[in-house]
């Protein structure tokens, strides 16, 4: 009787414990650094403008996991909008754009919010696109921001 | 005095000349697209915006002050290191007619309304959205801040991470000017 009781306290407890802890770890996996992606897995601009520019190359599906107000000021040519990364809104709705896809699709996120060490999206989008199985993916590395590393060099621009 | 006529070949050459010019400018004119121009030196793009408190925003009305508008985000970390500093010059500032605006180029408004209440800011935020972006050279990348005269023109832009010292320098050489 005495060990039930032990037992059932212990449960209590655990259960308890796991249900505090859960919105805090929710919260604190996000936003994920853009520093945490694997270096082999980064795209350049100038790679990227050149496969766009390419006929023979195989296209990717181009996601832009940032800030929807700076997607519709300007983004690249063919890229749809699926963030932000730093929000678990965000995960879903890049989740959901590829939930039918091979997992073998070549995938190029990107945002360029921010400085590459500062951005808060990358890092979950691609952790998210990684952990659902997708093994061709990559992120496209703005240094700075999409407005000096892609615009201004007058890469291809759609509004 | 002798008075050069132009003949028809010289009218037809110049006539061609116009041409080729309009062909060679107008297409490059027209390709020119956001973040390609500078705004420094030219009239800041009026605007009227609801801030977050209700009341209108009228950079019109703002005219004989100095500006400030600063574009940022809840999720730009850099932004919230600058935007207690923008509060301070506000109250240091605000004798001189400083005029302090941000202006959140967030998706939705809550975050922005929980962050200006936990740091505290004062001056006047608005919600920022791609037209606004774009009539200002686009804002693709945070934080954004442009200096604007008291007669409206825009005298100086600083994006990413920049030295406050820098950004405050060209605040007070502002308001030294009347």
């Amino acid at each position: 009787m005495r060990i039930r009781s032990i037992a059932t306290m212990g449960s209590v407890a655990v259960i308890t414990f796991v249900l505090i802890q859960s919105p805090a770890r929710a919260q604190s996996a996000l936003p994920l650094a853009a520093t945490t992606i694997p270096s082999t897995q980064l795209i350049q601009p100038e790679e990227l403008k050149t496969m766009l520019n390419s006929t023979h190359a195989v296209q990717p599906l181009i996601l832009q996991v940032g800030s929807r107000v700076m997607f519709d000021q300007a983004h690249i040519p063919t890229s749809e909008y699926a963030g932000p990364g730093s929000r678990e809104d965000g995960l879903y709705l890049l989740r959901d754009r590829v939930k039918m896809l091979a997992k073998s699709r070549f995938i190029v996120l990107y945002c360029g919010c921010c400085p590459w060490s500062r951005c808060p999206n990358v890092g979950g989008a691609y952790k998210t696109l990684s952990d659902l199985g997708f093994t061709n993916v990559r992120v496209l590395y703005i240094a700075d921001n999409f407005g000096s590393d892609w615009v201004s060099k007058g890469y291809p621009v759609a509004h | 005095m002798r008075i050069k006529r132009f003949n028809g070949t010289s009218i037809l050459a110049l006539r061609w000349g116009f041409t080729f010019l309009l062909l060679t400018l107008l297409p490059q004119a027209g390709a020119q697209t956001i973040g390609t121009q500078s705004l420094v030196g030219r009239r800041a793009p009026e605007f009227v915006r609801r801030d977050l408190t209700g009341h209108n925003i009228d950079l019109a009305r703002l005219h004989g002050k100095v500006v400030l508008l600063n574009f940022w985000a809840t999720w730009c970390a850099p932004c919230q290191v600058e935007m207690p500093m923008f509060a301070r010059w506000q109250e240091q500032f605000g004798p001189q007619q400083l005029a302090v605006i941000g202006i959140s180029m967030d998706d939705d408004s809550e975050p922005v309304r929980r962050m200006i209440h936990a740091q505290r800011i004062d001056y006047p935020v608005a919600m920022g959205d791609a037209t606004l972006g774009q009539r200002y050279g686009g804002v693709l990348g945070l934080p954004l801040t442009f200096l604007i005269d008291r007669n409206g023109i825009v005298r100086a832009k600083f994006q990413g991470e920049t030295d406050p010292g820098k950004i405050e320098a060209s605040l007070r050489s502002l308001l030294a000017t009347h």
